[in-house]
């Protein structure tokens, strides 16, 4: 870890309606940094992952990614978002388009990379997250498992900046998590800035540089994940976490 | 019946006057609905107010009212609507260079009637494209036109036909107002001519006409049938 600061989100405000989402949130992410954020459902997990490139845009306070705050919506946003990775629960794979395909589209079209050059690294990707063997087939026709590997496959064919996950491993069948689980480890130890909402605990402990708590739109405690799960300071983190470990 | 054989040229010309509005009109529809349905879905709020308010006023409005307001207001700002004299076009489709606007007008009151229906179906597809879809495009950087041409659309088309061809079938049934805006020899203004001036009898004269339009409508719904059944088979 370099310690240079890549995401900062100072004073952060999100309404909607009159539910406040997050409040003054304040947040710093450093370059390869790996950052595990857990909390009880509601408590603004999704929004604070989504504000970062903003398919969610804040009511007040400052993002900045790479020096830069996020512009407003257009083609420096566009840019922007090319340069930050998302996964989704729901994997979000192009359905008219082959697993191929899907990781080619972002490269080609909106880094206007030659497509021969894209294709022997999204071939690449695809080796490495184990689904090469696929890459002709559409995303209906594969697991879950698989497609969210793709969906990772994807957004690193970008050569993103930093990658953001929102549960990624929530909508998958339990013998399918460890293999996605698996291809996010490998990412994290190679230094790929991460920030990751997870329900997944052993991936907080083993893979994670911090562990970010929150809970109703606040970010309550962090800290490293040794020290987070052995002595968690708030009441509120104590009570979730005697919550989600006796089961 | 003596009426089919001996007046064949009149169904004939009525016929094929309403299918040279239908065509034109149907085709200015789909590009002007496809525009505005674009404004419509544009995260840029000014544009989407505009086509909202499209939508608004042309979906809501009687087409007698738009067929009044093309063929009288359009005089009277002084447009004989001779922007539609397309050269080359107007070879195939005389009606649009004639001297007389009235060809114009109706034209010009049938597209924008349509599109603003052309806009919801082609918007409804759109909507039945999952949300992350559009997200996904957006998170990897593409633009709001990029997006709808790489994911959205190639994925919106397939719910969209159905409505689009329910939308163009409707068109083509309302275009028989415009023989009463003065638009001479279209299909159901053949009634008129043949009922009135020539003093057939009105029922096989009705049958006449019906058939000049079911030859239009029936093979476009049996198309849309037929799209939908494998669309169904696709699904499953
Ligand atoms: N588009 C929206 N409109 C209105 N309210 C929303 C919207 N999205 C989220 N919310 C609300 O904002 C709050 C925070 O939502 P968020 O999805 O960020 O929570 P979360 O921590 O990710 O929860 P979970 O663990 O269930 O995914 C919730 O109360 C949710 O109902
Ligand atoms: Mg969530």
């Amino acid at each position: 870890m370099t310690g240079e600061a890549l995401i900062v989100l100072e004073n952060v405000n999100k309404w909607f309606g009159p539910l406040h989402v997050l409040q003054d949130v304040d947040l710093s992410v450093a370059r390869g940094e790996v950052v595990v954020v857990i909390g009880p459902s509601g408590s603004g997990k999704s929004t604070l992952c989504r504000a970062i490139n903003r398919l969610e845009p804040i009511n007040s306070g400052t993002i900045t990614f790479d020096g830069q705050p996020l512009p407003a919506e257009g083609r420096a946003l566009a840019r922007l978002r090319s340069e930050v990775g998302m996964v989704f629960q729901s994997f979000n794979l192009f359905a008219h388009k082959t697993i191929l395909q899907n990781v080619m589209l972002g490269p080609v079209k909106v880094r206007k990379e030659k497509s021969a050059v894209v294709r022997e690294r999204a071939m690449g990707l695809l080796e490495r997250v184990g689904i090469a063997n696929q890459a002709d087939k559409y995303p209906a026709q594969l697991s879950g498992g698989q497609q969210q590997r793709v969906a990772i496959a994807r957004a690193l064919a970008m050569q993103p900046k930093a990658l953001l996950f929102d549960e990624p491993t929530s909508a998958l069948d339990p013998e399918m998590v460890g293999e996605v689980l698996d291809v996010m480890t490998s990412l994290a130890r190679d230094g790929m800035t991460m920030v990751v909402v997870t329900h997944e605990m052993g991936f907080a402990r083993h893979a994670a540089d911090r562990v970010v708590f929150m809970a109703d739109g606040q970010l309550v405690e962090q800290a490293a994940p040794e020290e987070f799960f052995a002595n968690p300071r708030s009441d509120r983190a104590r009570d979730f976490l005697s919550k989600i470990l006796t089961h | 019946m003596s009426v089919w054989v001996d007046k064949f040229d009149v169904f004939a010309g009525g016929f094929w006057l309403t299918f040279q509005i239908c065509v034109l009109a149907a085709t200015g529809a789909l590009i002007l609905g496809a525009v505005v349905a674009v404004l419509r879905i544009s995260p840029v709020p000014p544009l989407r107010a505009v086509g909202t308010a499209y939508v608004t006023i042309f979906r809501n409005m009687p087409l007698t009212v738009v067929m009044f307001f093309s063929a009288f207001a359009l005089p009277a700002l002084g447009s004989n609507a001779d922007f539609l004299r397309i050269p080359v076009l107007d070879l195939v489709f005389t009606r649009l260079s004639t001297d007389l606007p009235y060809f114009r007008f109706a034209l010009i009151a049938l597209t924008l009637y349509t599109a603003a229906f052309v806009c919801e179906a082609l918007r409804s597809g759109v909507n039945a494209v999952s949300p992350g879809q559009a997200e996904a495009a957006r998170s990897l950087g593409l633009t709001f036109t990029q997006n709808l041409r790489y994911v959205v659309l190639p994925q919106s088309w397939k719910a969209s036909i159905v409505p689009l061809g329910s939308v163009i079938i409707a068109m083509i049934k309302n275009s028989a107002l415009i023989g009463f805006f003065g638009v001479v020899g279209d299909l159901s203004a053949t009634a008129d001519q043949l009922t009135g001036a020539e003093g057939y009898a009105f029922i096989p004269v009705a049958i006449g006409i019906s058939i000049g339009y079911l030859i239009m409508t029936v093979p476009l719904g049996a198309l849309l049938d037929r799209i939908e059944r494998r669309q169904a088979v696709a699904a499953r």
